[in-house]
């Protein structure tokens, strides 16, 4: 167990903290924007610890490089993807879920 | 330590089942698209992972790589479909 590996636990842990909150996220919130609020961030960091976790678990190579590189496109790539499927629902017609939607239980949001 | 590899891509396979859930039961299309972009990054890293446990890690990387651009190709489509005038 050399340093780098003792190293890799706490981000892969942390990596793991953050795909289960941006989960109970996607499950519990009322509306897709919230879902999606909390799916497009949470996951984006999650990833971002998780792969930066194994990189370091892999010392300095060629791969652990690639690995950093996944890491960026996805930092790049997720919210890229969140803001257009948002500006797509927006376009829809899917209003945001407001607190007088709640009292006549609007189920299809 | 591939041990701990195991359990951690085991919990992530539980939190791929609960996405699934907003996946089957999401009221409208989409919030099935966010669960499903949701559980496409958690597979990113269990991909990763089993690179790990089974010590071939350069094939693995270059598969979970592909993995992320397609499943971010896959919401831009998605979403570009939704864009003009598709049905939720």
């Amino acid at each position: 167990m050399s340093v780098l590996h003792l190293t890799s636990i706490p981000f892969l842990l942390g990596g793991f903290f953050f795909f289960f909150t941006a989960t109970v996220g996607l499950l519990r919130f009322p509306d897709f924007f919230c879902r999606l609020h909390a799916t497009g961030k949470g996951d984006t960091l999650a990833v971002l610890l998780s792969l930066i976790g194994l990189s370091i678990y892999e010392g300095f190579s060629f791969t652990s490089l690639k690995i950093l590189f996944i890491a960026v496109f996805m930092f790049l790539a997720q919210p890229t993807s969140t803001h257009a499927i948002s500006r797509a629902a927006m376009r829809c017609g899917l209003e945001p879920w407001t607190k007088k939607m709640e009292k006549k239980n609007d189920s299809n949001l | 330590m591939s041990n701990f590899f195991l359990y951690l891509g085991m919990g992530l396979f539980t939190l791929v089942f609960l996405c699934l859930y907003r996946g089957v039961f999401g009221p409208g299309v989409l919030n099935r698209i966010a669960a499903i972009s949701a559980i496409g990054t958690k597979t990113l890293v269990i991909l990763l992972i089993m690179g790990f446990i089974y010590h071939r890690v350069d094939m693995f990387v270059d598969i979970s790589m592909v993995y992320a651009l397609l499943n971010f190709i896959g919401t831009i489509a998605a979403a570009k479909y939704l864009e003009n005038g598709g049905e939720i």
